[in-house]
């Protein structure tokens, strides 16, 4: 079981890592990785918001819209849910937790219509994990993974700032080149996890 | 008219120029069919939200609108889904979640939120048109790029001579990467557009989406900066508020 989670959550880390392989949420990944400070906020962010609209929609995908074949409702109701649930959650913060909305809300708003997360909640679905732990556990992989790629890429683009490019690659064609090579980075960690817990 | 069909293929690029729509860009242009089927289900979802939400301008409240235009579209998009699972199941498989994933995408909340929301009818049925022309141009571009020399075919017939000399990196995810900087850089130097412009929520349509407009990012930030914690997130929050 523990093994199963953990295979789990490395996979979703490394192997299938959502900026640098899958291509999900690339505006945040792009737009807010050039401090190293803003990165790490943006990261914890999305893991979170990840997490929470996991529990959020995987219930809610089992017991209601399969279980009443409703399944085409599904992006619609989604949407809805996320954005609900994330304008709550700040609104929760900023009233109780002032010291953490301070660290972490500002980026809360960013990422309500964020590709990541409703793409981690119709992949928890699709790829059909069996239990609420599994889904849970595949929310907090992809999170951390979009975490490490934010606080990598953000040490990669501090260089990039003294660098001088030809003219016309400068600003978002060499972000994007050097971005090309943080995940052929990524792209070495394919098959790593079938033979490290062989 | 015809202008304002022609901005969206070219001096207003939603992917090339304005680089919004990154998401899709990057992940469904290993081929040049799935780029063609992404590129038809965005202009049909971006044609159908930006004519209802034309022809309901004046009905739908100020201060609801974004998760009005949020429905009408997730709506389309539903729809466009089901369609294409009947008709094209492997299209439908070769898109996968990017399909569903047209309700994030930035360029047709901007669009509703720009344009839409202010202008008649056919104007903005003529506006979706040309973003959507604009939009499957640029992914054709680059699916043709990263199908013919990654895989060494063109819609799956193969090539004679590349494909021997294929590099098969092109069509995984760190060639899309390679493939886009490259495309901007041409972009860049064709138009010799003022470099140093640069990706944040300046140009992010959904900045009114997120909050970043409503001014509350902006005191979030500067309470930040008082506080000496968060010095580098008010560039973000202001750009956002502008």
């Amino acid at each position: 079981m523990m093994r199963d989670l953990i295979i789990i959550i490395f996979t979703a880390m490394l192997v299938n890592n959502y900026v640098l392989v899958r291509f999900l949420g690339i505006c945040p990944f792009l737009g807010v990785s050039k401090k190293l400070h803003s990165a790490v906020g943006m990261g914890l962010a999305v893991t979170f918001v990840m997490l929470l609209a996991t529990a959020a929609t995987w219930p809610i995908q089992t017991y209601l819209l399969t279980a009443f074949r409703l399944e085409y409702l599904q992006t619609i109701v989604f949407i809805l849910i996320i954005a609900a649930l994330v304008q709550l959650v700040e609104i929760i913060l900023k009233r109780h937790i002032p010291a953490l909305h301070r660290s972490l809300g500002i980026y809360l708003p960013l990422i309500t219509t964020n590709c990541a997360v409703l793409g981690v909640a119709k992949n928890n679905i699709s790829e059909g994990y069996a239990t609420f732990i599994e889904a849970m556990a595949n929310a907090l992989g992809c999170g951390l993974g979009f975490l490490l790629a934010m606080v990598l890429f953000a040490g990669v683009r501090m260089r990039i700032e003294t660098a001088k490019p030809p003219k016309c690659f400068e600003g978002m064609p060499i972000t994007l080149i050097s971005a090309s090579i943080v995940a052929l980075a990524f792209y070495g960690f394919a098959g790593v996890i079938d033979n490290m817990f062989l | 008219m015809w202008k304002n069909f022609l901005k969206g293929i070219i001096r207003e690029n939603p992917v090339l120029v304005l680089l919004l729509g990154t998401c899709p860009t990057l992940a469904v242009t290993t081929s040049v069919s799935s780029a063609f089927g992404m590129g038809a289900a965005f202009t049909a979802v971006l044609l159908g939200s930006n004519i209802v939400i034309a022809a309901l301008r004046k009905m739908i409240p100020g201060q609801v609108r974004i998760p009005c235009y949020i429905v009408i579209i997730a709506g389309f998009v539903t729809a466009v889904e089901m369609i294409m699972h009947a008709f094209a199941p492997d299209l439908y498989e070769a898109l996968g979640v990017f399909l569903s994933l047209i309700v994030v995408n930035c360029i047709i909340l901007g669009r509703a939120e720009v344009y839409a929301s202010k202008n008649r009818i056919l104007d903005s049925a003529v506006d979706a048109l040309g973003m959507g022309v604009g939009f499957t141009l640029a992914l054709l571009a680059m699916a043709s790029i990263r199908e013919v020399f990654g895989a060494g075919s063109f819609l799956g017939w193969e090539i004679p001579f590349l494909s021997k000399f294929a590099v098969p990196i092109l069509v995984n995810s760190p060639g899309g990467f390679f493939v886009f900087g490259i495309l901007i850089a041409i972009v860049n130097s064709i138009t010799k557009r003022k470099t140093g412009r640069d990706f944040g929520c300046t140009g992010c349509p959904s900045a009114a989406v997120c909050g970043a407009n409503d001014g509350s990012l902006q005191k979030a930030a500067q309470k930040d900066q008082a506080a000496g914690a968060g010095k580098d997130c008010d560039d973000t929050a202001q750009e956002g508020g502008k």
